[in-house]
This record gives structure tokens, sequence and C-alpha cells, in this order.
């Protein structure tokens, strides 16, 4: 049986890249989905040359809603499994000061990803099958003075793909939260992170296929995470509005 | 933050930069403060990947770019692997022509260390496989660089430690093989001579390599195993094997546990391993089947191995000596040894061909390798093996280096201060300058 092909979203970030090698090294076709995409020809050159699968390239723009359901249109297939990699952390200051750049942030993480999910959701429904994978941010679990912007527009996005799963549970299509903690790209780079709960993009990859594989419903790439997120989570809001986090 | 080499040995600052593309790779390498090296995987033993400010990593520019089986040729981006392009490769009938005994090198650190493997004797070095390279400059500009074009700087970048620029991407030799399959023979020799004379035997061999056992004390004093190597013919493999010739069954990895107690290797624990390695090399002398995997990189199958020296690290030693004196000098430099009575857990003995580029290692004669843990004694034994060398026209491998004087360096080799004019000349410096350069005055 041939593999289904694996549609990527944001496929520039370095957990995109993983996943794309991943899934490509078990036979997936991958169609690698970003801004420029023109520029992405040695990614896509790299995982045929590798993997011997075929890859294709397809401008898409997350903030452009309109355009999301013509982009589905025309991918070269619809796509048995879709990762949606896009997010933007921006700066916390910037966006507490400037509500333009917060409406930045909170539209890269929560309305352009779920704008492009539903769709994705239509025809997943009508075909009764696919996973959809959606990768969100522990920082979503509780809102902290160091991110929160970041945070609430994840918040948002976990919110939704728990709506979406619920919805389409019994349709034949199944949705993954992804909430992989610290990771180790581009993103957080100069960070001073603890080794011990900062994954690499390689892991989150195979977190992710084994999640769609299994059909687990919310992940933590790192175990260690659930318990540190199950504490945060107990703090009394009394506490937690006087703690520096 | 703190970078340092393979050996773990003292700790040095250095800014570290993780550019995503060639263009921002470029612009890292030209953007001001000067002091900037590449660093691949980390694999260098000393100094040589860690910038004198700040250090480029390639490992983000790691995509295969294109392969045209009529040539063998493979163009890829410097941070690519040697175990993923023998794992993209080896399945469609191609291995490296030419391979360090590690797999988790990057394609660029290979080229700059100009690298050479088991068949140097017969195939040369890295200069002999690379067609291209693109280089990153101090001034921001990526030039195409080969034997055609931009030659001076093409021929002093194999080899040159990363002081010419930053490799960018590079296209490559591979070489056919029918299966993943190494025809081993292995042979028991009494001593240094008796190596010496099976390397001359084996000429033909396509692959040889011998080890030392130096912690040997009395008749037994320099004995060794002489390990020869050709590509098994899908032909010649028996019938279970023959099925399926180039899927070799992947080997276990086991990991070095994250702290290693004291130090386990000690005299007596060195010499015992030693002991057990000829007993059983001894025992299994012949002709088998052995996988690519374990005859050329049988350390890799213990990932983390360099933890086994403890906190303070280890060092390596690696010379050449040219034929006339090649003798003569290994005997000193093992006389050395046993006198300090501090033996190396590995000594490695090969014979190799001529030298290839203008700052290429290899010279036709013998090259020994040996590795110590850090300490004041065997850095001090280490002088002592210096001179030795250099009484012998011998000379020294930088990949391997992390504590030679300058002035060791350029008595041994006076192509380094040609590289070093040429250096100034071209404006490479100070902009490219590794932690190495600076103690070498490169």
């Amino acid at each position: 049986m041939s593999k289904t092909p694996v549609l990527i979203l944001g496929a520039r970030s370095d957990i995109a890249r993983a996943c794309a090698r991943h899934f490509a090294a078990r036979g997936h076709p991958i169609q690698l989905a970003a801004r420029r995409s023109a520029a992405l020809g040695p990614d896509r050159d790299d995982l045929e040359l590798r993997h011997g699968v075929e890859v294709s390239l397809h401008e898409f723009d997350v903030l452009d809603l309109p355009a999301h359901a013509g982009f589905v249109d025309a991918l070269p297939a619809l796509p048995g499994t879709v990762i949606c990699a896009v997010g933007l952390m921006g700066d916390q200051a910037r966006s507490a000061a400037d509500p333009v750049a917060a409406a930045q942030v909170m539209r890269s993480n929560f309305e352009g990803p779920a704008s492009i999910l539903s769709v994705l959701a239509e025809r997943f429904e009508a075909r009764g099958s696919g996973v959809i994978v959606g990768i969100s941010s522990v920082a979503g679990l509780r809102g902290r003075a160091s991110n929160y912007v970041y945070g609430a527009s994840k918040a948002g996005f976990t919110a939704f793909l728990s709506g979406l799963r619920n919805r389409l549970a019994g349709r034949g299509v199944h949705v993954v939260t992804v909430l992989p903690g610290f990771v180790a790209t581009r993103m957080t780079e100069g960070m001073d992170l603890p080794p011990k709960l900062t994954a690499q993009p390689e892991e989150v990859a195979a977190a992710i296929w084994r999640a769609a594989e299994r059909r687990r419903d919310v992940i933590y790439v790192r175990p260690v995470w659930r318990a540190v997120m199950g504490i945060i989570g107990l703090v009394p809001e009394r506490l937690f509005k006087r703690m520096s986090l | 933050m703190k970078l340092t080499g393979w050996g773990r040995r003292t700790p040095r600052a250095t800014d570290l930069l993780m550019p995503r593309g060639p263009e921002a790779l470029a612009a890292a390498v030209a953007s001001d403060g000067g002091g900037a090296i590449a660093r691949g995987n980390g694999r260098a033993y000393g100094d040589s990947a860690i910038g004198a400010q700040r250090t480029i990593s390639t490992r983000h520019l790691d995509r295969m770019l294109a392969f045209d089986p009529a040539r063998g040729q493979l163009v890829a981006e410097a941070g690519v692997l040697l175990c993923d392009i023998i794992d993209a490769f080896l399945p469609r009938g191609w291995f490296p022509a030419v391979t360090p005994g590690t797999k988790f090198v990057t394609l660029g650190g290979m080229l700059a260390a100009d690298v050479h493997g088991k068949n140097h004797h017969r195939n040369g070095g890295m200069r002999h496989v690379v067609d291209w390279i693109d280089l990153a400059g101090p001034d921001g500009v990526i030039r195409r660089c080969g034997p055609d074009r931009n030659s001076e700087l093409f021929e002093w970048t194999i080899g040159g430690m990363g002081l010419t620029g930053v490799i960018v991407r590079a296209a490559i030799r591979l070489r056919r093989v029918e299966s993943g399959w190494i025809r081993q023979t292995t042979r028991a020799v009494p001593d240094l001579a008796g190596a010496m004379a099976a390397f001359e035997a084996a000429a033909h061999a396509p692959y040889s390599v011998a080890w030392i056992d130096c912690l040997a004390r009395g008749q037994a004093a320099g004995r060794a195993l002489v390990m020869l190597g050709e590509h098994a013919p899908a032909a010649s493999l028996p019938p279970e094997l023959r099925a399926a010739p180039l899927a070799v069954p992947a080997r276990r990895q086991r990991k070095v546990p994250p702290f290693v107690p004291g130090r386990i290797l000690n005299g007596r624990t060195l010499r015992l391993f030693n002991a057990l390695y000829h007993a059983s090399g001894r025992a299994r002398q012949g002709t088998r089947l052995v996988d690519w995997d374990g005859f050329f990189y049988p350390l890799d199958a213990m990932l983390g191995w360099n933890r086994i020296y403890g906190r303070r690290g280890f060092v390596q030693f690696q010379c050449a000596l040219p034929l006339t004196q090649a003798q003569g000098g290994l005997r000193a430099l093992l006389d050395a040894l046993a006198a300090a009575g501090s033996g190396s857990f590995l000594a490695v003995l090969k014979r190799l061909g001529p030298q290839s580029g203008p700052i290429s290692f290899p010279l036709e004669g013998y090259t020994l390798a040996l590795d110590f843990p850090a300490s004041a004694r065997t850095l001090a034994l280490m002088e002592r093996l210096d001179r030795i060398t250099i009484e012998h026209g011998g000379r020294f491998y930088l990949a391997k280096d992390a504590r030679m004087s300058s002035r060791t360096l350029h008595r041994s080799d006076p192509r380094f201060a040609t590289l070093a004019a040429l250096r100034v000349a071209e404006g490479l410096q100070p902009g490219l300058a590794s932690a190495q350069s600076e103690r070498l005055d490169l």
C-alpha cells in the first residue's frame, strides 16, 4: 500500500524540517508549504535524494485567510496527514505595548492555523479519513507575564484543536495536539534552556509520528513536561500572580 | 558559550552561531569582529573548530542536493554527516571513497582536515575525491573553487583547517560497491618490523591498518594485529547474504553513561584490555566477513566513548614519518612510550600514500596515532614524542592536535608558514581564526 502524502504548514521551521525527514524516511510523499516556497528547493532536493519520495513546494501565507480554500484545492492530492508547524513567538514587551504587533502574534498562532485547519477538516471529514496535527505550546496552559500574548494565542489554538477533535471523533478524522515544551530551535536560540527539559527537533518529529500512528490525542514530547505543567496548574492564582515566571 | 573538542579538554569561551542557510552563513562569516571558524560535528580532538571569537556551526546546512550516478558525484551542504551519506547511498550500491575512523563527521570537516582512511596508500585522501567546493570568505562572498577556478584557494582549503574560509557545499565522488560486507584478513605479528613488513607485502590490499599493543613488555613488546580489508563482491557472499548484499543488520549502539566513575582507564585496565584484544585477534586470524560498520567504525558503536577518560579529558598524538625514516622513528616513539610507562589505549599504525594537496597531512610513509588521558605527565611525554618526530623528518596532524607549541609545528612543517603568509596576502586573517590557529601562529 502506498503511503499517503503529508502536508507540512510552516515548512521552514526546524520542527517542520525534522517532521518532513521523519515522514519521508517512512515513505510518505511530502508537501512543503510556506511563504517564499521557491527557496525551499534545497529541502525538496534533499528529501527526494535521501528518501526517494515525491516532494512538492506550495506557496502559503497563513495570514491570507481568503486564499486558504484555493491553496488546498491546488495541492496535487488531498494529504492524509497535515502538520501545522506555523508559529510566531514575537517579543512580549513589544506585544504588550503595540497592539498591531500583538495582533500579528495572535493571528499567526491562532487565527491563521485555525482557518487553514478548518478547510482541511472539511475535506478530511468528507473523505472520512485523515490526521490533523497541531503544534501548540505548554505556554498556552497558563498565562505568564513573560509570554502571555504568545501563550494566549496558543491557548486559543489548543482549545480549537480540542474542539475539532471532539467534532470529528467517530468520523474517521483524528486530531493530535502537540505541546512540545522547550525545543532547541531557531525560536529559542540564545535562551538559556535547561537541557533536561529541552527536546531536539528530531525528538519532536518522532513523537508526532508515533502520536499520528497510535491516534494519541494530546502529547508532550518529553514526559517530564506533563509533571511540570501539572504542578504549575496546581499553584493557586493568589500565589501565581506574585511569582516571577 | 564554552566549547571543547572531542578530547573534552579545557573548555573555551566563544560565540556560537547557527546559520540556517548559505546566505546566513556567509553573513555570519563576514560580520564584524573577526576570529571566526567553522565547526561541524565537533569531532576534531582539540581546538581546531573553536573560533577565536565566533564559532559558526554548519549543522543546519545538512542538505544533500544532487547525485549523478554516471560519475558517482554527490553535491551536498557542508553540514551533512557521513553516516547520513552512507544511510542514503549504500542501499544504492555506493560508499564513501575516503572515510576516517568515525562516521559522525561532517562533509565540511572531512574536507577541512583532508581526512585519510584505511585506503590512503592506494586511493589518497579527500583531495582525490572532491571536484569542487563553495567557500564563504570573510568578505561575505561565496566562491566556487576547484582545480579549474580559484585553484589556489581550493588547494589550500583541503587540509587548511578552516583557515581559508567556511565550506558551504561541496561535490565529492562516491565509489561503487556490490555489498555492505568487508572481507577482512587479520594477522598477528610479533613486533613493529613484522607489522611494517606486513604493510609492504599488502600494498595491493584496498584497506589496511594495524593496532599495536604498546603496553606489552618483554618478549611481547610491539606485538601487533594487522588488518586488511576489501569490499566483498556480491557473488562471493554466502547464499543467505547474497539475496540482499547491501543490507547489513543494524548494530546495537551502546552509550557510555554520563558520569564515568573516577578514572577507569589506568595502567592495569589498559594492559588487560590490550592483552585481551591481542588474544582475540590472534584467535581469529585469517579471513572472515565483517560488516562495513564494524570494519570502518568500531568505536562508533560506543556513543560518547570520549567520556571514558573522565572529566579531565584526553589528548591525541598523531604524526606521519617519511618512509626512509619510518622504522627508526617508530621504534624511537614506541621506546619513549615504554620508558615513560604510560601506554596508549589505542595505538594505530597505518601505511600512507603520497601527499595529495599542498597542505595535506599524509605523506609517503607511516602514521602513528596514540591517545592519552590529559595529565601533566602525559603532556610531558607528548613533548618528547614531538621531538622524536621532528628528528625523523615527521609532521603532525592538526585535526588531532590540542597542545602542540607553535615552535614545534613550524619546525616540523614549513608549509604552515606558507599558509600563514597566504592568509595575510588574501585578507583571510584575522577574519578567520580558531583557538588552534592562534596557538600555532597560523
